[in-house]
């Protein structure tokens, strides 16, 4: 064996350690922190994982970004159309009876009327939502942040995730406590300056801007907190990862 | 395990012409590493355009800027039928919805794609494989040098013997521009499209002009990689198939006539 090729077997032998390596202490990283996805498991697990745990630590709190007024798109696309005749009494009544409770791991487990989310301090931002189908728009949005809401309740120290219902029976998701404590998410009820329509999700959407559309679930009406995804449905963690989709949606 | 990363180390890639063909059979001509990152990049490559390509029928449609949808005009809109209800593509159908595991597989493979290419960079760097085989060598950076390749490969000459030994000057420039250029452009272009990555590296999408122009750009890198897949493909067919593919699996060049 020449000396070059020592040295060669030597980088190939330190790239490989330390690939095995950063993967070994990434694992344990994972473990220890929370950075596992509830859809772990199966063929796409891996790549669901490395893509959550690593856009985690990039970005626990970082700020999506925000707009000027000008960039605001108009019209609007994906208007959605009106649902339930159940979901039409709540709108003939102007949502004056519509709730969202919070149950779970909470102190004060509690169910809110929108005028009372409305009276808590609010936050607007003007950010962009994009579909996983490639499209997008910005739009300002008026809300409470969630974290308001969540002290409110008293969430327990041993939390780990709000899993949020729609009045849709079939639109549920859930979001880790990064998310759900972040300044950003809102419990939104306005937009462009105006009572969020009926169309993009009124009276309540859940505005998560680090995640794709079909994060932001539409008339929610209740939020559990708990500390394990397991007993939510398939325990995929929320109807997305059902239907073939990834939980985590930052990407 | 003297095949184990070496490279060609007594070939002297500024004189292809002067190697003695014996002294070539003993080391092999792509190392192993370089190998096996080639076949795996090959497989997530080819996993990428397949899912990327199902991705993008779910809206063919492409902008500039920061926003787009089917409210706002078109870039350009290709024209192929949609997997989803909302784009107008004047067709009277709809393709079933295979977005859910394409995007998980694109991702994986992504991951797969990067991690290979990494690899391979630090050993591009560390063991000399970049400047050794793929920088131009100085008798290759000259007009004449230049030229000669240009005319050889227009006329389609078959290559010469030394060049199953060491790569000629067109080559190199295709392929640092692959590696250098139009790999990273996929990755940057790719992340970009992330709301979470650009919260966290926003100047990452304000750089490309926006997240539509990240995806428009992405769409044109991915074009200008299958275009080098295609020419490099239609190269290894007139250099040889057989011989050349072997040499990429096995390492060792075949001592029967350079022709296919």
């Amino acid at each position: 064996m020449t000396q070059l090729s020592r040295r060669k077997l030597i980088v190939t032998g330190l790239a490989a350690t330390a690939g095995i390596t950063g993967l070994g202490v990434a694992a344990h990283l994972a473990d220890q922190y929370g950075l596992i996805p509830p859809d772990h498991g199966g063929l796409y697990g891996p790549g669901e994982s490395l893509t959550y745990a690593t856009q985690r630590l990039l970005t626990r709190h970082s700020l999506a970004r925000e707009f000027s007024r000008s960039q605001m798109s108009k019209p609007l696309p994906n208007e959605m159309p009106p649902l339930s005749d159940e979901f039409k009494r709540f709108a003939a009544a102007g949502f004056t009876d519509w709730r969202l409770s919070v149950e779970g791991l909470v102190d004060r487990p509690a169910s809110f009327s929108v005028a009372q989310i409305k009276s808590y301090p609010s936050r607007t931002h003007i950010t962009e939502i994009a579909c996983e189908e490639g499209w997008s728009y910005i739009a300002e949005w008026i809300g409470t942040p969630l974290s308001h809401v969540l002290n409110l309740a008293g969430v327990r120290p041993h939390a780990r995730y709000v899993v949020y219902y729609s009045i849709d029976p079939e639109w549920w998701e859930s979001m880790d406590m990064a998310d759900a404590l972040h300044p950003q998410t809102l419990l939104a009820y306005g937009m462009n300056g105006e009572e969020l329509p009926v169309g993009f999700g009124g009276p309540l959407r859940m505005r998560l801007p680090r995640q794709l559309g079909y994060k932001n679930v539409k008339f929610i009406n209740r939020l559990v907190i708990t500390d394990n995804l397991k007993r939510f449905g398939k325990g995929l963690g929320s109807a997305a990862p059902e239907a073939g989709y990834a939980w985590y949606a930052g990407i | 395990m003297a095949t184990l990363g070496s490279a060609p180390t007594s070939v002297d890639a500024s004189l292809p012409t002067a190697i003695p063909v014996a002294s070539v059979t003993s080391a092999p001509r792509h190392a192993l590493l370089v190998r096996v990152t080639h076949w795996i990049f090959t497989l997530s490559f080819f996993a990428l355009l397949a899912t990327g390509t199902e991705i993008l029928i779910s809206h063919p449609r492409f902008y500039w800027g920061e926003t787009g949808n089917v409210l706002t005009r078109a870039l350009f809109q290709i024209p192929i039928p949609s997997s989803r209800t909302l784009v107008q593509t004047g067709y009277g159908y709809v393709l079933p919805d295979q977005n859910g595991w394409s995007r998980a597989l694109h991702f994986q493979a992504g991951w797969v794609a990067v991690l290979t290419g990494l690899l391979y960079a630090l050993y591009g760097l560390f063991a000399g494989h970049f400047r050794k085989h793929l920088l131009p060598t100085k008798a290759d950076v000259s007009w004449r040098s230049l030229s000669s390749a240009i005319a050889s490969h227009l006329r389609f000459a078959r290559p010469t013997a030394a060049e199953a030994h060491s790569y000629n000057v067109l080559q190199r420039l295709a392929y640092l521009f692959v590696i250098f250029v139009l790999v990273p452009l996929v990755i940057w272009t790719g992340l970009a499209m992330s709301l979470a990555f650009a919260s966290a590296f926003p100047w990452s999408v304000a750089l490309l002009g926006g997240h539509q122009s990240a995806r428009t750009l992405h769409f044109f890198a991915s074009i200008a990689l299958v275009l080098f897949l295609l020419v490099h493909l239609v190269m290894i067919f007139l250099a040889g198939f057989r011989n050349r593919t072997r040499t990429m699996i096995t390492g060792s060049v075949s001592r029967t006539k350079e022709l296919p």
